[in-house]
């Protein structure tokens, strides 16, 4: 393997800034696809009417939401209040840069990364900054002064405090059968060997609904519940700040779906190496639309279940698969 | 009943299943569903075959109307002046469409059938001035025709006062 340090460093900028774009395009287009396939599972065509079958739908809400009044309380502790989404949505985006989407090529004499940031840590990058961008969330409902923001954000509180424990006990038995704390070890495994969803097909179920509660994705939406709680953090935020919250929501799904697929379903890998993003693009779109199905699907949990479900099933079997894989990688 | 996490993944398989199937929406701009033959919508006044009006002004449904929306003011009838079949006929008719229910008592109170209500029902408008429909509004055919379904299907036989009055 050639070590990233060979990589000069105008190249990473380049590929920062055609990262991002292409992540807030595909956020963009996940909202559609979220209505569009929401539609469809419940009989409707949803949005066709922006553009061909609707394909300008993300671009006229934009322009909606940037042009709508952006209304504060007047009791908001200003500074938090309006600092909130913009965090929120800085570590969702952040948190893309370690992902590898590709195996690394050769562009006339310089050697590219297939991701970003070579961090040998990334996963713990990618956790921490998860556990950061919560904190948006919480201060954003929290600095509202409203009820039903702090409902929501005391929600938030709660309820990704106790599944980020079981996230991160899911992706442990990945680790120890990775050997690796670095997405690109942990991918470049899974060619060599098989897909850890097969052996570590526990954790991933754990991952991944661990994962759907983290995002704040229905049937564990309840920090939004929009039936209780009106909105839960975000009832005050209009235009653009409430925007941000939903674009850090939709590239959170994003990010968690694509370390699903790196960590589970072997990243890039593919019939043919060089079209490795390819390969990962269609993985993603189908890990974000198992969100929305899961969304179609399933009512939202009752408060107590949710907590439950939490503590007394995942985290034990979390736990347990965990210590069976470490188990079995110390007895091999 | 199956256990909770078998009844949760037949959910999973409906809501797939149901991705296939042609959804049910009806696209309204382009696809509009023929009304009932007996909707209630814009009001229409009629004239005798020989074109005089049938409306003799007599003020009755503005009487009967709940949303007092109706304005007549009627006139006589002269030798060289004749409008309608009666002694006097309506020189103003207003409806207030911004007011009115849709609630077809006009109908009802009129003795001589001069004003029912037809099956447009696509009359906004830009502006409330807009929405005083004058005497000539009302006479004319509707500029927008909607579809009607079959009455011979939807339309119950002869409504109960046509019998009895």
């Amino acid at each position: 393997m050639i070590l990233a340090a060979t990589e000069p460093w105008w190249i990473g900028i380049i590929k920062a800034a055609i990262i991002i774009n292409v992540l807030l395009i595909s956020m963009a287009f996940t909202t559609l696809l979220e209505r569009k396939l929401l539609g469809r599972m419940q009989l409707r065509y949803g949005p066709n009417r922006a553009g061909p079958y609707g394909l300008l739908q993300p671009f006229a809400d934009l322009i909606k939401m940037v042009r709508k009044e952006a209304f504060a309380p007047v009791a908001a502790i200003d500074l938090l209040y309006i600092a909130a989404p913009a965090f929120s949505a800085f570590t969702a985006l952040t948190a893309f840069s370690v992902i590898p989407f590709g195996e690394g090529w050769k562009i006339w004499h310089y050697h590219v990364d297939g991701e970003v940031a070579n961090v040998p840590i990334s996963l713990i990058l990618i956790f921490a900054l998860g556990s950061l961008g919560i904190y948006g969330f919480i201060i954003g409902g929290w600095a509202s002064e409203s009820k039903y923001s702090l409902l929501g954000s005391m929600r938030t509180c709660a309820q990704m405090v106790s599944y980020e424990v079981s996230l991160a006990l899911a992706v442990l038995g990945v680790v120890l059968m990775g050997r690796s704390l670095s997405l690109v070890d942990i991918v470049n495994k899974q060619v060599d060997t098989v897909w850890f969803a097969g052996p570590q097909i526990v954790g991933f179920l754990v991952f991944f609904i661990a994962g759907v509660a983290e995002t704040n994705r229905p049937p564990f939406d309840l920090p939004e519940a929009d039936t209780e709680l009106v909105g839960g953090y975000s009832t005050e935020y209009s235009g653009m700040r409430w925007g941000l919250f939903q674009m850090a929501e939709y590239v959170n799904v994003i990010v968690l779906s694509a370390l699903a697929v790196t960590l589970f379903f072997g990243g890039w890998e593919g019939p043919w190496a060089p079209l490795g993003p390819l390969w990962f693009f269609i993985k993603l779109l189908i890990a974000v639309s198992t969100f929305i199905w899961i969304r179609a699907t399933l009512p939202r949990l009752r408060y107590d279940q949710l907590m439950r479900f939490g503590w007394k099933v995942l985290l034990p079997v979390a736990t347990l698969n965990a210590l069976v894989t470490a188990l079995v990688v110390a007895a091999t | 009943m199956s256990p909770q996490p078998v009844d949760s993944l037949k959910g999973f398989a409906v809501t797939f299943r149901q991705m296939f199937k042609k959804p049910i929406t009806q696209q309204y701009p382009e696809y509009k569903r023929p009304v009932y033959p007996r909707f209630r919508g814009r009001h229409r006044l009629h004239r005798h075959e020989n074109g005089l009006e049938k409306c003799v002004g007599c003020s009755l449904c503005a009487a009967a109307c709940p949303a007092d929306c109706i304005r007549v003011v009627a006139a006589e009838n002269t030798q060289y002046n004749r409008v309608s079949a009666g002694e006097r006929y309506a020189r103003i008719y207003e409806i207030n469409m911004s007011r009115c229910i849709f609630c077809g008592y006009c109908e009802l109170a009129c003795p001589f059938d001069a004003i029912t209500l037809g099956n447009e029902f696509e009359i906004s408008e830009y502006s409330r001035d807009d929405l005083i429909y004058t005497k000539d509004m009302l006479l004319a055919e509707p500029i927008k025709k909607m579809p009607v379904a079959d009455p011979d299907e939807f339309d119950t036989p002869i409504p109960y006062y046509k019998i009895h009055s």
